[in-house]
């Protein structure tokens, strides 16, 4: 049968991606406790999965490669090959590889030469040490697939799904194969649903299952199967001296079967016989047969969502539909307010609030979890820490954090610049840290966490912080700031020539880090996404950055504000507050207007000066006042009038009014027409 | 390839910007609009007249009138011609739109015979039609748009 394989190849290239970045992810777990049993588990069944799928795909390269891992992983399940820092460090450079195979396929290049991966996978396996039994059952109470079926006391195999009632014969064979060194596998088989003469596949398994061992237990029932009453699967009980992976490539080979499962089962003889009822096993052996080898078992279950995968180009029409809505919804409120009909009001609101649910559904439909762009960095500060000959404790917090799946999109590449800056600049080697005083192990935090409509991503890393004159001379050398103004700038002015494009502090241009494409980049794709980045540091102590971003992109709040004639809307999200102060409370430092608030002198701009609209005199004596932020200082803007506040919809002004400074967008009113969103940050 | 191709016949939306009558490619032009309101854009360029809301899209409006420094008195006859070049959309104010012409391509003169220097890089040629003389334009030129 020729089927396309084509079709299949986003879904395959998806699915592989999330399997690798599971196994970089349990790697590094066993890394860190190499007893753990059942991650070793997952990393050898998403190895195996990755395998049957490339095979599927056709992609032998890949289904070599990853099937000598399994190999491998299966003599280190079974305890015969030591989980170190040699084999993790291959199987992170089959992970690597397996990385670029997928990559090229995407991308249509040539298949490619795992030879050398092959063979070191091999030398692992060939200085096994024998199997024994004992070493094995060792291994195996830890937490293998199904380490615990025969759960003690209750002699119950666990395991939801197919029961296997043993009866007092099945449990003597079993008796006897464990007297004999046999090995007992639980075999579950799924023919193709095509198939047409299930009875004869029952047959062929059978026959090479048969030869050299003996099923002991089928379900459905031995007659059942063989005249093939069955769905899609079986499973039974065999008992023989082979390994787990040749009686699946067995059962592989018959044409139309197409998957298998092989699994061991402990024996554990005397708790079996604590209970002379025949106890049950039961087996889990799910639809999702092939990809999802059964086995989990009870505590550390990974829930499987049920998901759907929808492009994100959809979402997007969604979003713009709601959009529509929203701003045809404010329209509805405005035409509400002049009409005074009650009836015509309560539809309005009712519509409101349907309107407001439809938008925070769709919102949270965008919305995924920044362990996405996370996932990916412990296995990268690992490797640079290696690199580099630093050690440090790399710790995630708050990785369920939800962000706008365009900016979770975007953040990835600023946040792998600032971590790489903080291992790099950051962390010192451990001589020096223990010269310091410090412990040799360096931390790094990076930490996401929601706070109001912004999530705010730091990261942290307790080094030797910013050497502050360091960044006063280079200032200076690279002329972007005068000997004698330099002195007179405060730390925060400071650090921020750190965001100037091709300043780098480092006194040494390492790999990783320091060829001065920096900070500015991080900056501006910050900017971009309508954040902010801030930084702080103590000498000696560690350096913090602090990003702050919007919850989402598409539809914010925002203050509506007239300017000569002009309205004009400001996010919320960087208006402190709004103010009335009347014309006396003005006063003059240094041809700057300023106003006193609450003790503190607040700069003052005039917003009709920075927009151009007609200069004319106010007449009355108030003036309205909007504190806005602008990074980490406040600012006064003077507006004619404040209209309220409101849920306004984003729209980009395109191409070729883009970048003008001081304007981050237009938004729709409720009465039609346009008006541009200022962007503090770049308006003065 | 947008603009006016010259050679064979064309049909363009003919307009006046002031007194001078002007033409471009019918397939460039989206639709044509009677002048909605437009927002002022602080800070652009100063041959951008505003924003305006097309159906739910933002689009900038440009002013051929001070590119061309021509005076602009907009008045009932005066539109806005939308066009559309791949993803972004544009619109210029114009003082009327007087018809869709024909024009044979041996009719064209091309732009560098009629003009020189700068001003003829946004035009693609000059079409003669029973006596009238109709400046065809180069939109994407005349507008940034690559």
């Amino acid at each position: 049968m020729n089927v396309d394989m084509s079709q299949y190849l986003d879904v395959f290239l998806e699915e592989s991606k999330e399997h690798l970045t599971n196994l970089n992810e349990k790697l590094l777990e066993l890394e860190r406790n190499t007893d753990n049993l059942s991650c070793l588990n997952e990393i050898f069944r998403s190895a195996h999965t990755l395998k049957g799928m490339s095979s599927t795909m056709g992609f032998d390269d890949m289904a070599d490669l990853t099937h000598h891992m399994e190999d491998m992983l299966s003599d280190m399940k079974e305890g015969m090959i030591r989980v170190d820092s040699s084999v993790i460090d291959v199987l992170f450079s089959c992970l690597d590889r397996l990385q670029l195979m997928l990559t090229n396929i995407q991308n249509g290049q040539p298949k490619i030469d795992n030879s050398d991966l092959v063979t070191i996978l091999g030398q692992f396996k060939q200085g096994t040490y024998p199997e024994s039994l004992e070493n094995k059952d060792a291994a195996m109470a830890g937490a293998s697939p199904a380490p615990d079926l025969f759960a003690p006391g209750n002699g119950l195999i666990r395991e939801p799904d197919i029961p296997f009632e043993l009866n007092e014969y099945d449990l003597t064979v079993l008796k006897e194969a464990k007297a004999r060194d046999l090995k007992v596998y639980y075999v579950a088989v799924k023919v193709r649903p095509d198939c047409l003469m299930k009875s004869v596949r029952v047959f062929m398994v059978f026959k090479a299952l048969e030869a050299d061992g003996e099923i002991i237990k089928t379900i459905p029932s031995a007659q059942d199967l063989d005249e093939g009453r069955f769905e899609e699967e079986f499973h039974l009980i065999l008992v023989n001296h082979l390994e787990a992976e040749i009686i699946r490539q067995r059962i592989d080979s018959i044409s139309e079967v197409e998957a298998a499962v092989v699994r061991p089962i402990p024996i554990d003889i005397d708790s079996v016989e604590e209970t002379a009822q025949g106890p049950q096993l039961d087996k889990p052996l799910n639809q999702k047969l092939p990809t999802n080898a059964p086995a989990d078992e009870g505590i550390k279950t990974h829930k499987v969502k049920q998901t759907v995968r929808v492009d994100i180009e959809k979402l997007d029409n969604l979003m713009n539909l709601v959009g529509e809505l929203v701003i045809n919804k404010g329209r509805l409120e405005q035409i509400g307010l002049n009409q005074h009909h009650t009836d015509l009001n309560d539809v309005i609101e009712q519509m409101e609030r349907i309107t407001n649910d439809l938008q925070n559904v769709v919102m949270k439909v965008r919305m995924v979890p920044i362990e996405q762009v996370f996932n990916r960095f412990p296995r990268m500060v690992r490797d640079l820490a290696k690199e580099l000959g630093k050690e440090v404790d790399f710790i995630i917090e708050g990785k369920d954090t939800e962000l706008d799946r365009t900016v979770i999109d975007e953040i990835g590449d600023p946040l792998v610049h600032l971590l790489r800056n903080a291992l790099d600049h950051g962390i010192e080697y451990p001589q020096v840290r223990s010269r310091r005083g410090k412990p040799t192990t360096g931390l790094v935090r990076l930490t996401a966490r929601h706070e109001g409509n912004n999530v705010f991503i730091e990261v942290t890393d307790d080094g030797m912080g910013l050497d502050l004159e360091a960044i006063r001379a280079k200032a200076v050398e690279k002329g972007l700031v005068s000997p004698q103004e330099v002195a007179a700038l405060n730390e925060g002015q400071i650090y921020d020539f750190l965001f100037r494009p091709g300043f780098s502090t480092a006194q040494n241009i390492t790999d990783v880090s320091g060829r001065g494409v920096g900070l500015d980049v991080v900056k501006s794709k910050i900017e971009s996404l309508n954040g902010e980045i801030f930084v702080d540091s103590k000498p000696g102590e560690g350096t913090i950055f602090k990003i702050r971003l919007p919850l989402t992109l598409a539809i914010i709040q925002a203050l509506l504000v007239k300017v000569g004639g002009e309205t004009y809307a400001l996010p919320l999200s960087s208006v402190d507050e709004t103010t009335m102060i009347s014309k006396s409370e003005l006063k003059m430092v240094q041809s700057q207007e300023v106003v006193v608030l609450r003790g503190k002198v607040l700069p003052l701009v005039r917003a009709r000066r920075l927009l151009g609209t007609p200069e004319s005199e106010e007449s009355n004596d108030v003036i309205y006042v909007v504190v806005a932020r602008k990074g980490e200082k406040q600012l006064g803007i003077v507006v004619d009038s404040l209209l309220g506040q409101q849920e306004i919809v984003i729209k980009s002004l395109g191409k070729l009014l883009a970048g003008i400074p001081g304007v981050a967008g237009a938004t729709i009113l409720g009465d039609g027409g346009v008006s541009l969103i200022l962007d503090v940050g770049t308006l003065v | 390839m947008g603009g006016v191709t010259l050679g064979q016949e064309i049909q363009v939306v003919a307009f006046k910007i002031g007194s001078g009558e002007y033409g471009v490619d019918i397939l460039e032009v989206q639709e044509i609009i009677k002048v909605l309101s437009i927002t002022r854009v602080p800070r652009a360029d100063r041959f951008i007249e505003g924003v305006i809301n097309l159906r739910g899209n933002v689009i900038p409006v440009f002013n051929l009138h001070k590119r061309f420094g021509v005076s602009s008195e907009l008045d009932g006859e005066a539109r806005i011609v939308v066009f559309q070049f791949e993803e972004t959309k544009a619109g210029i104010i114009v003082d009327g739109v007087s018809e869709v012409l024909r024009i044979e391509g041996d009719a064209i003169e091309e732009a560098d015979k009629v003009y020189h220097g700068l001003e003829a890089d946004f035009i693609q040629g000059v079409g003669k039609i029973e006596g009238r003389l109709l400046i065809l334009l180069n939109m994407r030129k005349l507008l940034g748009i690559n």
